[in-house]
């Protein structure tokens, strides 16, 4: 029966492990092959910051993107982060252990809810009530901060429980022992401690909203131009390749990788800031 | 020790039982604790000396499932039932824990994080207490030039000592030590020893220790404790040399424990 035997397991599952590592590998590859050379022939300073994008006349500027996309992030951090931090506070500190095991999950649920079931409640629920309160199309930055907002919480609220559980008992304690509330000790002493881990989530979620496609598409508007108020429709770097790839054949399609390279680049930096912040755990000797 | 019976008690316990959910760790427990004095809890490992410490600033309240019953009078007033806040007893009644548990924060805010609690605010007068706390801690000359440098990175016998004078910020009037040496060696053990001597100038102070030398060389009183019972509570030198229970000869001589 020994048709392995140690070693044989062993570099079967290297081989299976070398395989999922190396398919990122080949995905960033791919998308650089494709985008980067188009990014230096276009140049990259028209590229980013000038505002003409038509695709029929060779004039590819994703700045109107660029721009939705900064302000929907910024949109969903003002809703989300602020929410899910004091959700986690509450969670964390308030709640009896019992209560939290079992809301925990189901928040961490939500991140498993598909992002086209936002999208669709975005639609069918907060735009018509944005058009109503508001005016404007209804489907626009705003739309899309709140729903991208809400979809990051399970993000922020988990890893933020995560990093205020972390914080160890002993602290707690001390503080309690001096007199302090429970409050008390949550904002001067608890947070702080958590602080790292805390900001990580936020960053975490800050690269969640910025990459996500669906939900944005069907919320936003996706007119190309740079939003001036909160109520514009726009369009983000993800819905633009996602709205444009299917028929964009020569440069066109080139310039669409070349948005994805942008957004690569972004989102990897702020996931590494925040494994950096993740790590950067109190020391406790 | 005599003329002490003179002066009222700090605290008293009444016939205090403890139940951790059916479990009893504490059973009927009576004794009396004079101010100024160093009174010391010793016994094994699980008699509830611990426990009995955490309840005379209801520490044990953190805890789901235990309940009280009988009296803790402080200053004759019962801090389980006379409307006291439990935050007021804790400025009166301070803990020192058996691993130093200094703040992730910087030496000085450390030092003034009870003042702060406590809604204290003017710079001057944080700069005064902090500086007087770490001076009763014998920590200011050591100190004085990195108060402003993170406490983690201290030696475990000044994280120890600092948590000492964050307790002394905020003018406790009894000071519950568990263990506050366990985590210490030898020398740095008996720097701490020695400011417990000087502390008994202003400050009624309980320890719980393991250590037997330890009691008889700091405390003027003893109570020993077994599964939950109170043995024995006398002067220290008479439960160091003559004590009235077999048990508690038993302990002290290392026959078990």
């Amino acid at each position: 029966m020994k048709i392995f035997g140690e070693k044989g397991v062993e570099r079967l599952l290297s081989v299976v492990a070398f395989s999922a590592i190396s398919a990122l590998a080949l995905i960033a590859l791919f998308i650089f092959i494709e985008g980067l050379p188009f990014l230096f022939r276009y140049g990259v300073k028209d590229f980013l910051f000038s505002s003409d994008w038509r695709p029929e006349s060779g004039k590819f500027g994703i700045y109107p993107m660029i721009s939705a996309s900064f302000w929907v992030m910024l949109g969903a951090m003002l809703v989300g982060a602020p929410l899910g931090i004091a959700g986690a506070i509450f969670l964390a500190e308030f709640t009896p252990k019992t209560v939290m095991h079992i809301v925990k999950p189901a928040i961490e649920l939500l991140a498993a809810v598909p992002s086209v079931i936002y999208g669709f409640i975005g639609v069918v629920v907060l735009a018509p009530i944005i058009r109503e309160i508001f005016g404007g199309p209804g489907l626009s930055v705003l739309a899309g901060a709140i729903i991208l907002g809400i979809m990051i919480l399970p993000t922020v609220i988990s890893i933020s429980i995560d990093s205020i559980l972390a914080v160890p008992v002993s602290f707690r304690e001390g503080s309690l022992a001096l007199g302090a509330t429970v409050w008390q000790t949550v904002h001067m002493l608890t947070i702080k401690a958590a602080k790292s881990g805390i900001v990580a989530s936020i960053i975490l979620g800050m690269g969640r909203a910025i990459g996500e496609t669906m939900a944005v598409i069907m919320v936003t508007g996706n007119s190309v131009m740079i939003p001036n108020s909160p109520l514009d429709s726009a369009r983000t770097l993800t819905a633009n390749i996602a709205l444009e790839m299917s028929y964009a054949t020569g440069m066109h399609r080139e310039a669409l990788f070349a948005t994805g390279v942008v957004l690569f680049i972004v989102i990897i930096i702020l996931n590494s800031i925040a494994s950096v912040a993740i790590r950067k755990k109190v020391i406790v000797k | 020790m005599e003329d002490n019976t003179k002066i009222n008690d700090k605290i008293e316990i009444k016939n205090l039982d403890l139940f951790y959910g059916q479990f009893q760790a504490l059973n009927a427990i009576s004794m009396t604790i004079k101010p100024k004095l160093i009174t010391a809890l010793i016994g094994p490992s699980g008699c509830g000396k611990s426990t009995l410490l955490r309840c005379l600033n209801r520490m044990n309240d953190l805890i789901r499932g235990v309940r009280i019953t009988g009296q803790v009078m402080l200053d004759g007033k019962d801090i389980y039932n006379s409307g006291m806040e439990i935050t007021e007893l804790r400025k009166k009644v301070g803990m020192v824990f058996q691993r130093p548990n200094p703040f992730p924060l910087s030496i000085y805010d450390n030092v003034v994080y009870g003042l702060r609690v406590a809604g204290i605010k003017g710079k001057n007068q944080l700069d005064e207490i902090a500086e007087m706390s770490l001076k009763s801690a014998w920590l200011w000359d050591q100190l004085k030039d990195k108060l402003h440098h993170p406490a983690l990175p201290l030696p475990l016998d000044q994280q120890q000592r600092l948590c000492i004078a964050r307790l002394l910020a905020v003018k406790p009037e009894v000071i519950l030590m568990d263990e506050p040496c366990s985590a210490l060696d030898p020398i740095s053990t008996s720097k701490i020893e020695d400011l417990m001597h000087e502390l008994k100038k202003d400050y009624t102070i309980i320890i719980v220790t393991h250590n037997m030398q330890q009691a008889s060389r700091v405390s003027d009183y003893t109570a020993f404790y077994y599964i939950g019972n109170l043995i024995e509570f006398a002067d220290t030198k008479k439960i160091f040399t003559a004590p009235d229970k077999k048990q508690t000869e038993d302990y002290i001589s290392g026959r078990f424990g």
